[in-house]
C-alpha cells in the first residue's frame, strides 16, 4: 500500500458505509416503481462510470467505447440465460470474464496507439459489435420469465431488491477502485497518465499496467451491462453498444470528478435521476425537450465546475485543511553506498553506435566506455546527438548499428522500463516530472519501478530524497517546485531505483550560479556513495569542476575523449565550440 | 455471375465511391480544422452537418430565399449558402462555450482541456439533436432536385456494362472539392490561414508573435463548422435526412481525420475519400448492415499499421 493509504482507505471505508445504509433506507421506503427503477439504474450506470474511471481517469487512457464492455455483459447475460437457461447469478460472472478477455483482446493491439488516436480507436469496437449483431439477427432479445423459481434467476417482483444486488455490486466496484488508487497499480496509472515516458524511464513497463487496467476496466463494466440487462428484461444492440452508452460514463465521471473514487457515484446520482424524470414529464409533452435540458444541465454544470463537481466542491469547503501534512521523515537516513563492483573496471560500453533520422546522422559510429565510480561528461554543441545518445542508450530510440553493454549485458532491443530494470537510471534534458503527485510519491515510482517492495520502495524514496536534500518538500505537489528542485526530485527518483549508472541530461540546465554549485554538490555526494554518472552538459566550467573524463560530441561524432584538460585544449575541440575564426585569432 | 454485370457493378461502385468520398473529404475537413488541427474534441460536428442540411431545406424550399434559383441550381447555391449561417453558429458556439475549455485557458494543463471539451460538446450535441426535433419535426427530409433521379451514362464499355453518374452527386462532387481546394489555398497562402496554423500549432507562441490567438480560434473553429455544414447541404440533395442524421456520420468523420493524419487538412480530405470509397465498395461484396462495420475494420487495420495516419507525421522529443 501506499503513504497514506490506510487514512484514506479507512475515511473512505467509512463513507462508504455510512452511504451504502442510507442509501438502502431511502430504497426501501419508495414504493412506486418506476422511481424504484431510478434508484436501481443510479448504482448500475456508477458502477459503469467507476470501471471508466480507472481506465481514463486514473490511467489517463482515454476511452470512447467502453460500451464494449458494458454490451459484451449484457449479451451474454442474456444469450447464456435464453439458450442456455443459464441463470444471471452465474451469467454475470461469466460476462464479467469474457469483458476480461475482450479487453485483452482489444486491448492488445490498440495499446500501440496514444492519444487521440486510442480514444478513436475505442470509439470503433463497440460500433462494430453493433452492426454485426444486427447483422445477425440479435435486434431485440427478451429474457424469458422464470415463474417457477424467480429469485434464482435474478428476476424480483419486488424492484426494491434490484436496487439491493446493483448497490453490492457499486460497493464491490468501490472496493476495487479504492485498492487500486491506493496501491502501487493506481501510483502507476497516475504516473503513466502525467507523463508516461518518465514513468517507463523509471521502471515502469506502461504496457503492462494499462491492460491490467483495462482488464479490471472491461471486466467491471461488463458486470454493470450484465445486471441492466437483468433489470430491463430486454436488450438491443443501440441500447448496450450504443453511442450514447459510451458516452455515458464518461459523462457521469467527468461531471462528478475524474480520478476520485466518488466523482462517477455524484454524477449517477444526480445525472440519472435528472434525465429519467426529464424523460418522463416533459418528454411526454414536447419530444426532445428532456435532451435539450440535460444538455444544458451537463454544460451549465461543467463551466461551473470544470474538474467536476467532487473536485470543486472539495475545493470550496476545504481549502484551509487541504494542504496534506508533508510525511515527516528522518532528516538523515542511512547512508546508501553503492558496492556493484571495484572501482575502475568497465560498467558501460558503447561501441559504433549509430542512428539516423532520414539523412541524418545524429549519432554516428560513437565509441566510448564508462568505468565503475566515474563521471563521464558528454559535452558539445548544439545538435550534436548527446540526447538522441542518450536516447538510444535508454531505449527511447532504436540502434540503427552498433553495440552497447552495460556489465557485459547489452542494452540494446530493450524497452525502455527494461533498460530501467538492468540498473540504467535516466533524467532528461526538459525536466519530466508527474506534476499533480506529490514529491514523495514522484520519487516512489521510481522505487516502484526497480520492483521493490512496499516498505522497501517507501525507505529507497526517503532516502533517496533525503540525499538530494528535498526531504522537507516531499508532501507538496511536483507542479509547486522550482526549477532546481525539480532537476533533483528527478535525480531522486532516479536513484530511488538504486540504478548502478546514471544518465542525466543537462542537469543543470536553466539554474543560476548557486543552484548550479548546490546540484554540483549533490552530484558529488551520490559519487561518493560509489554511483557512476554519464552526464550531458553545456557548460565546460561546470563539468570541469566534477567530471573525471570528458567525451566531446559534434555532428555526432566522437571528437575527443579523455581528461578534462587535455580535451579543453584540443584544437578540434574549441573550434567546434568556438569556431575556426576564433581559434585563428588565438594563434595570431 | 455474369461478368458483365459484375464489370458493371464494380464500375459503379467505383464512382459512386469516388462522388460520395469527394464529399465526405469536405465534410472531414470540416472536422480536420477542429479535431485535427486546434485539437478540439467535438462531438457536436455530426450536428452542424444537420445543420447544413436544415439550413439549405429552408433556403431553398418552400417559401425560402433561394428559392427563385429553381430547382436545378438552388440546391448547391444552397449548401453553399449553409456554410456562413452555420459559421456564424459556430462563431457564436467558440465564444460563448468553446473558448472556456481550449486554447490559451488550457494549454498546459494536464488534459489539454479535453475532458470538458467532451462534456460541452457532448451538451451541444444532445441540444442541436433533440432542438432539431423540435423546431423541424421527424419527418425525413431532403431537398428535392430532379437532378437526383437522373444520371449521365458513360459506356457501354464492356458488352452491355454502363457506368452511370447520378447528376446530383457529381455536381455535389464538383462543388465539394472547389470548396475543398478554395480553402487549402486560403489556409495555406494567405496572411489568415497561417495565422490560425500558427495559433492552432503553439497557442503560447502565436501570442507573443501578435497573433490574437482566441480569435484566430474562434475562425477556424466557426470555419469548421462551416465546411462540414457545406457539405451537409451537399448531401442533403440526395438523402434524405432527419434531426438525429449527425450521429450516423460523427464516427465517419472522425475516421476520416483520423485515417488522413491528424493536423492535415489535405490528409482530412483523403482520409474523408478513403471512407467514402470503403463504404461504397465493400456493398460489392458484404451485406448493407455490414458495410459501416467494413469502414470500422479498415479504420482499425489503417490506424494500427499506421499510428500517425496516412498523411501525419508524429514526433515527441525526450
Amino acid at each position: 500500500m501506499r503513504q497514506g493509504a490506510k487514512t484514506r482507505l479507512r475515511r473512505d471505508g467509512i463513507a462508504l458505509a455510512v452511504l451504502t445504509v442510507a442509501y438502502l433506507a431511502v430504497s426501501v421506503l419508495v414504493t412506486n416503481s418506476y422511481y424504484q427503477l431510478i434508484l436501481t439504474l443510479v448504482p448500475i450506470w456508477a458502477v459503469f462510470g467507476v470501471s471508466w474511471n480507472i481506465l481514463s481517469g486514473y490511467g489517463g487512457q482515454l476511452s470512447f467505447g467502453h460500451a464494449s464492455f458494458f454490451g459484451i455483459g449484457a449479451y451474454t447475460v442474456t444469450l447464456a440465460l435464453v439458450y442456455w437457461n443459464l441463470t444471471p447469478w452465474i451469467g454475470i460472472p461469466f460476462g464479467a470474464v469474457l469483458g476480461a478477455i475482450a479487453a485483452i483482446v482489444i486491448g492488445t493491439p490498440t495499446f500501440r496507439l496514444r492519444g487521440h488516436y486510442f480514444a478513436l480507436a475505442m470509439l470503433a469496437y463497440p460500433l462494430f459489435i453493433l452492426y454485426v449483431l444486427q447483422y445477425l439477427g440479435f435486434q431485440e432479445v427478451s429474457l424469458p420469465m422464470h415463474r417457477e423459481h424467480p429469485a434464482a434467476f435474478l428476476e424480483f417482483s419486488d424492484q426494491r431488491l434490484y436496487t439491493l444486488v446493483a448497490v453490492g455490486l457499486l460497493v464491490c466496484g468501490l472496493i476495487i477502485c479504492m485498492l487500486v488508487e491506493n496501491s502501487r497499480f493506481g501510483l502507476a496509472l497516475m504516473a503513466i497518465r502525467q507523463n508516461e515516458l518518465a514513468a517507463e524511464a523509471a521502471g515502469i513497463d506502461s504496457r503492462r499496467w494499462k491492460m491490467r487496467a483495462l482488464i479490471t476496466s472491461g471486466a467491471i463494466a461488463a458486470t454493470a451491462g450484465g445486471l441492466y440487462a437483468c433489470v430491463l428484461l430486454v436488450v438491443t444492440p443501440d441500447s448496450v453498444f450504443g453511442l450514447l452508452v459510451s458516452a455515458q460514463p464518461v459523462v457521469v465521471t467527468l461531471f462528478g470528478g475524474v480520478v476520485s473514487i466518488w466523482g462517477p457515484v455524484i454524477g449517477a446520482a444526480i445525472l440519472v435521476p435528472l434525465a429519467e424524470s426529464l424523460n418522463a414529464e416533459p418528454g411526454n409533452i414536447i419530444p426532445g425537450i428532456q435532451g435539450v435540458v440535460y444538455g444544458a444541465a451537463i454544460i451549465l454544470i461543467i463551466l461551473a465546475a470544470p474538474d467536476g463537481l467532487y473536485w470543486t466542491i472539495r475545493d470550496r469547503l476545504f481549502r484551509r485543511a487541504l494542504p496534506e501534512p508533508a510525511p515527516v521523515l528522518p532528516a538523515t537516513p542511512a547512508r546508501q553506498v553503492v558496492q556493484h563492483g571495484t572501482a575502475g573496471t568497465e560498467l558501460m560500453r558503447v561501441e559504433n553506435l549509430s542512428r539516423s533520422f532520414g539523412g541524418l546522422r545524429a549519432v554516428s559510429q560513437v565509441s566510448f566506455s564508462v568505468a565503475e565510480g566515474e563521471i563521464l561528461g558528454i559535452i558539445g554543441p548544439n545538435g550534436a546527438g548527446k540526447t538522441t545518445l542518450f536516447n538510444v542508450l535508454n531505449g527511447v530510440l532504436t540502434a540503427d548499428e552498433g553495440v552497447a553493454t552495460l556489465a557485459g549485458q547489452s542494452m540494446l532491443g530493450r524497452k525502455v522500463h527494461k533498460v530501467c530494470r538492468m540498473g540504467v537510471g535516466r533524467t532528461f534534458q526538459v525536466v519530466r516530472s508527474f506534476p499533480r503527485l506529490p514529491l514523495l510519491d514522484n520519487v516512489v515510482v521510481g522505487a516502484y519501478g526497480a520492483g521493490l517492495p512496499d516498505d522497501a520502495a517507501l525507505e529507497a524514496a526517503v532516502g533517496a530524497l533525503a540525499r538530494v536534500g528535498l526531504h522537507r518538500q516531499a508532501g507538496s505537489a511536483a507542479g509547486q517546485l522550482t526549477n532546481k528542485q525539480l532537476r533533483l526530485m528527478e535525480l531522486a527518483r532516479a536513484l530511488a531505483g538504486r540504478p548502478r549508472l546514471l544518465l542525466l541530461d543537462e542537469t543543470l540546465a536553466g539554474l543560476g550560479r548557486d543552484e548550479c554549485d548546490e546540484v554540483l554538490d549533490v552530484l558529488q555526494r551520490v559519487r561518493e556513495d560509489g554511483m557512476t554518472i554519464a552526464i550531458i552538459e553545456h557548460t565546460m566550467h561546470a563539468m570541469m569542476r566534477i567530471a573525471d573524463r570528458f567525451v566531446v560530441l559534434d555532428h555526432g561524432r566522437v571528437l575527443a575523449s579523455g581528461l578534462p584538460r587535455e580535451v579543453v585544449e584540443d584544437r578540434a575541440v574549441i573550434e567546434a565550440y568556438l569556431g575556426s575564426k576564433w581559434l585563428a585569432r588565438q594563434n595570431a | 455471375m455474369n461478368a458483365e454485370v459484375l464489370v458493371e457493378n464494380v464500375l459503379n461502385a467505383l464512382t459512386a465511391g469516388l462522388t460520395i468520398g469527394c464529399i465526405y473529404g469536405l465534410m472531414c475537413i470540416g472536422l480536420g480544422l477542429i479535431f485535427g488541427i486546434m485539437r478540439i474534441v467535438n462531438f457536436a460536428q455530426g450536428e452542424l452537418l444537420m445543420l447544413g442540411m436544415y439550413a439549405s431545406l429552408y433556403l431553398v424550399t418552400g417559401g425560402g430565399v433561394l428559392a427563385f434559383l429553381g430547382p436545378y441550381f438552388g440546391p448547391f447555391v444552397g449548401a453553399l449558402c449553409a456554410g456562413p449561417i452555420v459559421f456564424a453558429g459556430g462563431a457564436l458556439l467558440h465564444k460563448f462555450l468553446i473558448s472556456r475549455v481550449s486554447g490559451l485557458r488550457t494549454a498546459g494543463s494536464l488534459d489539454d482541456g479535453h475532458f470538458g471539451q467532451l462534456i460541452i460538446t457532448l451538451g451541444i450535441s444532445l441540444i442541436l439533436q433533440n432542438g432539431g426535433l423540435i423546431l423541424f419535426g421527424s419527418t425525413p427530409e431532403t431537398v428535392r432536385t430532379p437532378l437526383a433521379s437522373r444520371a449521365f451514362e458513360i459506356g457501354p464499355i464492356i458488352g452491355d456494362a454502363t457506368v452511370f453518374l447520378n447528376k446530383a452527386r457529381l455536381i455535389a462532387c464538383v462543388v465539394a472539392i472547389i470548396t475543398a481546394i478554395t480553402l487549402y489555398l486560403v489556409l495555406e497562402y494567405t496572411r489568415l490561414g497561417k495565422s490560425l496554423r500558427a495559433a492552432a500549432d503553439n497557442p503560447t507562441a502565436a501570442t507573443y508573435m501578435g497573433i490574437d490567438v482566441d480569435r484566430a480560434y474562434r475562425i477556424a473553429f466557426a470555419l469548421g463548422c462551416g465546411i462540414t455544414a457545406v457539405a451537409g447541404g451537399l448531401m442533403a440533395t440526395y438523402l434524405s435526412f432527419g434531426p438525429f442524421i449527425g450521429l450516423d456520420y460523427v464516427i465517419i468523420m472522425y475516421s476520416g481525420v483520423v485515417l488522413g493524419g491528424m493536423g492535415s487538412i489535405l490528409g482530412a480530405f483523403w482520409g474523408g475519400l478513403t471512407v467514402g470509397f470503403v463504404q461504397q465498395c465493400s456493398s460489392l461484396v458484404l451485406p448493407p448492415q455490414l458495410q459501416n462495420a467494413a469502414i470500422f475494420v479498415v479504420f482499425l487495420l489503417i490506424v494500427m499499421l499506421r499510428p500517425q495516419g496516412l498523411f501525419g507525421r508524429s514526433a515527441e522529443r525526450a
